[in-house]
Parts: structure tokens; sequence; C-alpha cells
């Protein structure tokens, strides 16, 4: 299972999560958007991007009520709360965001 | 919540060379959704886990020490450490990583979470959980 970036295939796992992380490039985020189903602009990018910090600081995918009191305590309480997160990734804000950054499943996600 | 357990996760190996280090924290991870009480306790080689600038490079396998740092993030803010155990490998609390919590019910200040403490006191601290896991 692969997705098809300008050409080249980037393996995924059978959940959707790429299994090389350095593969990952922003094009390959829309890619993958793209099958989730979501459209993604500058507030899903900004979540985006941040996961991607958190993980290069921090080393994990982090669980999804850690993922939004990190988002809230960096962007403020009114992004970093379940009606937003839920409104900008349907399918879970930690599993769908991580998925489309190219991290690994969030660690503690069931 | 009225029946909030105290778990000990006791850690006695090095950080590499076994998996025990790293299924320990996915443990703790994993774990802390549960809200429950939890502390680390590092004891014996298990101190080698915290020391600071940890580079795995020449052996091929992640370096997961940054991510004790992410455990304030988790409610996990109890990290104990064997004075002892430091000692009998020469090693000091500056050898350490530092680890910090924001404490909610004091305006968010940042708190150490690592204390460094003697053998008598983890001796009472393990006593004292009620669920100790041992890796």
């Amino acid at each position: 299972m692969a997705y098809e970036v300008n050409g080249t295939t980037v393996e995924h796992d059978e959940e959707g999560y790429i299994t090389n992380l350095s593969e990952w490039t922003p094009e390959l985020a829309e890619v993958i958007a793209k099958a989730e189903d979501i459209e993604m602009d500058d507030e899903r990018w900004e979540v985006v991007n941040f996961l991607r910090e958190y993980y290069d600081e921090y080393q994990i995918a982090p669980a999804v009520r850690v993922l939004i009191k990190a988002v809230k305590k960096t962007m403020g309480p009114e992004k970093g709360n379940n009606k937003y997160m839920y409104e900008l990734f349907p399918y879970g804000p930690a599993k769908q965001a991580c998925k489309i950054a190219g991290l690994p499943k969030p660690t503690g996600c069931v | 919540m009225s029946d909030v357990k105290k778990f000990l996760y006791l850690n006695r190996r090095a950080p590499y060379g076994t998996i025990y280090a790293l299924e320990s924290l996915e443990v703790v991870l994993i774990g802390a959704a549960f809200e429950q009480d939890v502390a680390l306790a590092f004891v014996d080689d298990g101190v080698f886990q915290l020391t600071k600038g940890q580079n795995t490079d020449g052996i091929g396998v992640k370096n997961f020490s940054p991510t004790f740092r992410a455990l304030g993030d988790y409610d996990v803010q109890k990290l104990y450490v064997e004075r002892e155990s430091l000692e009998e490998r020469g090693l000091s609390e500056d050898d350490l990583m530092e680890v910090v919590y924001e404490d909610e019910d004091d305006d968010w200040e940042e708190k150490p979470a690592i204390r460094v403490i003697s053998r008598a006191e983890m001796a009472d601290v393990m006593a004292d959980a009620d669920v100790v896991l041992s890796f």
C-alpha cells in the first residue's frame, strides 16, 4: 500500500500511516488529506505543523487529550478545545492530523 | 474520582540494550489516559534512562529520552530517582536531564518533576503505592 506523489510512491501501513517518517513532504500531506476526505487550509496546517514540532521535540505523537491541552497552551483556548479540533479533523484530531503530518499513530490511542 | 489508585512504574534497567525501558515509558503514556495517580521510580541501572545528552546514532535505535520531557503533558509529575544508585555509578543530580511539569494549582508554574531521594525514602514510596509495575 502506498501514496502517489509527483510520480514517487510512499509506503503506508494498513491504517494509512506512512512507514518511513523521513519521506514526508507538504505535498504528501495534501495527498493523505485528500484520502481522508479533508481539504487542507491554514487552520489545519497550523495543527499539522504544531504536531510535527511536538514530535521533533518529544519524539512522540501525543494522545488527543494531550494534543488539545498543548494547543490550548500555545494557540489559546479558542483553538485548544474539542469542538474546534473535531471540526477540523472529524475522525479524531490526533489520529487524522498525525497521519497527515506523517507521524506514527498517537501513543495511547486505542 | 473515588477509586484512583497509586501506580508506581519501577525502572531498573539501562535505556538501551533491552526493550524494557522503552516499553515501560509506552505503558506509562497509555496508562496516563486512565487518570490514575502515576509516579515513576528509577533505581539501579534505571537511573541511566534520565541522563542528559543521550546519543543513539551509533547503535541504530531511537533516542527516546526526549519523551520523558513530555510526561508533564500527560499529568505525570513525579519521577523519583534513588541517590545511592546514582552515586554507585559515579553520577549526580547534575547528570540528569531537566524534566518539568506545570502546576495547575499554582498558576501553571513550571516545577521540576525529578526528585532525587534516598534508598530509605524510595522504600517508603514503594510501600505507599497500590500497584508497582517493575520493568
